[in-house]
């Protein structure tokens, strides 16, 4: 008879489910990073000279860093060296393997998709399998560009903005995270492959939700993709950034930046499923998601939602935030993170409020499991100009097991005396009292917990788009699958 | 054959013996009263028989409808139909009733190969049930037990045993924290569950219970066994008498009990 401890244990051994290997032919660049190397990217894809130009001044500048401090040392994170030289920083879009059908595909993988309840046309784009008549990716990824054209929202890859729309991308690019931002940040300016571009002009609510699901064949954006949104004044643009699909990179490192820019009364609501490949139940592989997002009020109420659901990646390094310029602007930052087996996670946020009656909100979730580690680290800062600026923070820790670790390293800065500032925090484990209450009311273990998991996310999940939310929940059940006898 | 037929039952937890060989059956259709000082091991005999882990059957046999329950897990009870109010409820946060409560039962429909409700098909009864118990409907919208009163949390239990029906319901200390309207209520829920399919255990320490919910037979539990068994009138025998005389004769009677 196993106790639910040893049930909970279970859980925590549970395997990536999504996990399948398939040799991959790439057209790679030789490995290692110099300058030749910036010019061959720059000039595969036919940059214009101030992308060659910034892509250079970055790696010049990440060159220095390399030399000095190198990464950030103060995340509460343990991995060994990178090695630099050894990362391919150029591969052509990768050919995944093209199945006839879905027969072909593993049906583990299969049980998965259905699992995650994914369409049988999506699940079809997603393993790659040959587009057939009963699906035609073409004609749907067309008239959703019809639409939003007829909006007038650009919305494409970076590497087609860098061509169709250079003055915006030159104007905005790097105005929010700088090439000298932070270790990665930097790398990622000098190679990075591609991204999504979107421009939201004055006045238009974007008519539909923006997914990357929808470029997914265009555009194999890789290890370091870069991500800039536009809303200009008074648009609304929500936008989502999803891999519940079992998009498994094939290397470690994954540096990613994101810029959004709301003007005057625009606003950005930006949702994150994050599912990469979490290494296995020993701690080995994984990728290193190591990402820098950061959102600029820059208008006058103007606002920035960041809502995240990390539970993927060896090790997660990021901190979507806000500067809070505008007047009257808000920032919020809802985020659930679990961590399972050997996973670590350093997530939170930064509000940096500057313009008076700023407002901002986080409200943080954190699961541990197996051995994983949680951190929640964030940092409000009230500037001496932010007259009447509020911050509440919600920030909870749940623990499964014994084995897991929960920090919490909230930084608090006021520059205002007239700043109102609220800090809620709290840690909890899940008791055998509630999954027996659950288990004696006919719910399985596994049942029991993910609706506890559930219940501890659901401020967080409330601020996904629906669809978004009912996936997030069953993947945190998937995630947790296993967890208890 | 009974519905359930408990044997010569030993539990202990950390290393503790707790029952020390009850024996017990109950047939459909019959309402059994467990009461006992505190200590004596009725919560222990409620918890084993729904099946928590904490507690170590070291000898003994419990049938249920003609099944091994000992070899069950909690979730296999359950959906066996065997149902147990909590003396402390859990609170769910996050999780509001209605979702529980179908949740709860669609897992007990899954358990039987039956198909599952959906939420416009269970609303109804569990408005009608709401009403046997004198509970407003935003209960429903609260997260499960999460800052509902004592009496809120007891009602709310019997609310989840009136919605799944199940063929044993074990009341753990359902008086417990009441107030004697309250407690009016929540016997006038059990009582309205009577019936000739189902049979309910209440474990209670004082017999003000049994006045609202009256049992046919009652059963005094003592250091792990029970050591008299009688009518209603037992229980108001003991009413009058306290449990020391009965502790005594336990203790004197050693084993033999």
């Amino acid at each position: 008879m196993s106790s639910n401890t040893d049930a909970i244990r279970e859980l925590a051994q549970q395997d990536y489910k999504w996990g399948f290997v398939t040799p991959i032919d790439e057209d790679r660049a030789p490995k290692g990073l110099n300058e030749e190397i910036i010019r061959l990217i720059s000039a595969k894809k036919s940059e214009p000279d101030f992308m060659l130009e910034w892509r250079l001044q970055a790696y010049r500048h990440w060159e220095t860093l390399a030399k000095s401090d190198g990464e950030p040392k103060w995340a509460n994170i343990h991995y060994p060296p990178i090695d630099y030289q050894a990362i391919s920083y150029y591969s052509a879009p990768k050919k995944r393997p093209t199945l006839k059908s879905l027969d072909e595909l593993d049906p583990e993988i299969l049980r998965t998709y259905e699992k995650l309840g994914i369409p049988l046309a999506e699940q079809k784009l997603l393993a790659g399998v040959a587009v057939d008549a009963v699906f035609d990716s073409v004609s749907v990824a067309t008239t959703f560009q019809e639409k939003l054209a007829e909006a007038g929202v650009i919305f494409c890859s970076f590497s087609e903005a860098i061509q169709t729309h250079p003055d915006l991308v030159r104007k905005y690019l790097g105005s929010v995270v700088p090439y000298t931002d932070n270790f990665f940040a930097t790398l990622n300016s000098a190679v990075f492959s591609d991204g999504s571009f979107v421009y939201v002009p004055k006045g238009v609510r974007c008519p539909l939700e923006l997914s990357t699901y929808f470029r997914i064949n265009a555009a194999e954006t890789g290890q370091f993709e870069r991500t800039l949104i536009i809303a200009d004044q008074g648009a609304y643009v929500s936008y989502l950034e999803g891999c519940t699909a079992p998009i498994r990179d094939q290397n470690q490192l994954h540096a990613a930046v994101v810029e959004l820019i709301a003007l005057d009364d625009a606003q950005i609501k930006y949702s994150t499923v994050q599912n990469w490949y979490p290494g296995d139940k020993n701690g080995k592989g994984g990728i290193y998601n190591f990402v820098t997002k950061r959102g600029a009020c820059r208008g006058r109420n103007s606002k920035i939602s960041w809502t995240q659901v990390e539970t993927g990646s060896a090790i997660t390094w990021k901190y979507p935030s806000c500067i809070l310029q505008g007047e009257h602007s808000v920032g919020e930052f809802y985020s659930v993170a679990l961590t399972n087996h050997y996973q670590q996670a350093d997530t939170g946020t930064k509000m940096l409020h500057i313009g008076r009656n700023t407002r901002s909100t986080i409200v943080s979730k954190g699961i541990s499991a197996g051995h994983g580690q949680n951190t929640y680290r964030g940092q409000v800062a009230i500037m001496k100009g932010a007259t009447g600026a509020r911050n509440y923070t919600q920030c909870d820790s749940l623990l499964i097991g014994d084995q897991c670790g929960a920090h919490t390293f909230p930084y608090i800065e006021v520059k205002n005396s007239t700043a109102r500032m609220e800090h809620e925090a709290s840690t909890s484990k899940i008791g055998e009292d509630q999954l027996f209450y659950l288990r004696q009311r006919g719910l399985k273990a596994e049942d029991a917990v993910s609706m506890i998991v559930n219940g501890f996310c659901k401020r967080v999940f409330r601020e996904l788009p629906m669809e978004f939310a009912v996936e997030a929940q069953k993947l945190l059940s998937v995630s947790l699958e296993g967890s208890v006898g | 054959m009974s519905l359930l037929e408990i044997k010569d039952l030993h539990a202990r937890v950390d290393g503790n013996e707790i029952l020390k060989g009850v024996n017990l059956a109950l047939d459909s259709g019959e309402v059994h009263s467990i009461m006992g000082p505190n200590g004596s091991g009725k919560s222990t005999l409620a918890q084993v028989l729904a099946r928590r882990e904490t507690y170590e059957i070291t000898a003994g046999q419990v049938l249920f409808a003609g099944k091994d329950l000992l070899a069950l897990k909690p979730e296999e009870a359950a959906c066996e139909g065997l149902f147990l109010a909590f003396q402390y409820p859990v609170e769910i946060p996050g999780i509001s009733n209605a979702y529980f409560l179908r949740s709860a039962v669609n897992a007990i429909r899954k358990y039987r190969g039956e198909d599952e409700v959906d939420a416009i098909d269970f609303l109804p009864k569990l408005r009608e049930r709401l009403k046997l118990l004198d509970m407003d409907e935003k209960l429903l919208n609260r997260s499960v037990n999460e800052a509902f009163s004592g009496g809120e949390k007891k009602r709310n239990e019997i609310l989840q045993m009136a919605v799944l029906e199940p063929r044993l319901a074990i009341l753990d200390e359902t008086d417990s924290g009441l107030d004697i309207d309250a407690l009016k209520v929540v016997a006038q829920g059990v009582n309205a569950m009577r019936s000739p399919d189902r049979a309910i255990l209440v474990v209670t320490h004082y017999q003000r219970l049994l006045d609202y919910i009256v049992p046919d037979y009652v059963h005094v539990l003592v250091d792990g066994r029970i050591v008299r068994s009688g009518g209603p009138e037992l229980a108001l025998q003991l009413e009058e008498q306290g449990y020391a005389a009965l502790e005594s004769a336990a203790a004197s009677s050693g084993s033999a009990a």
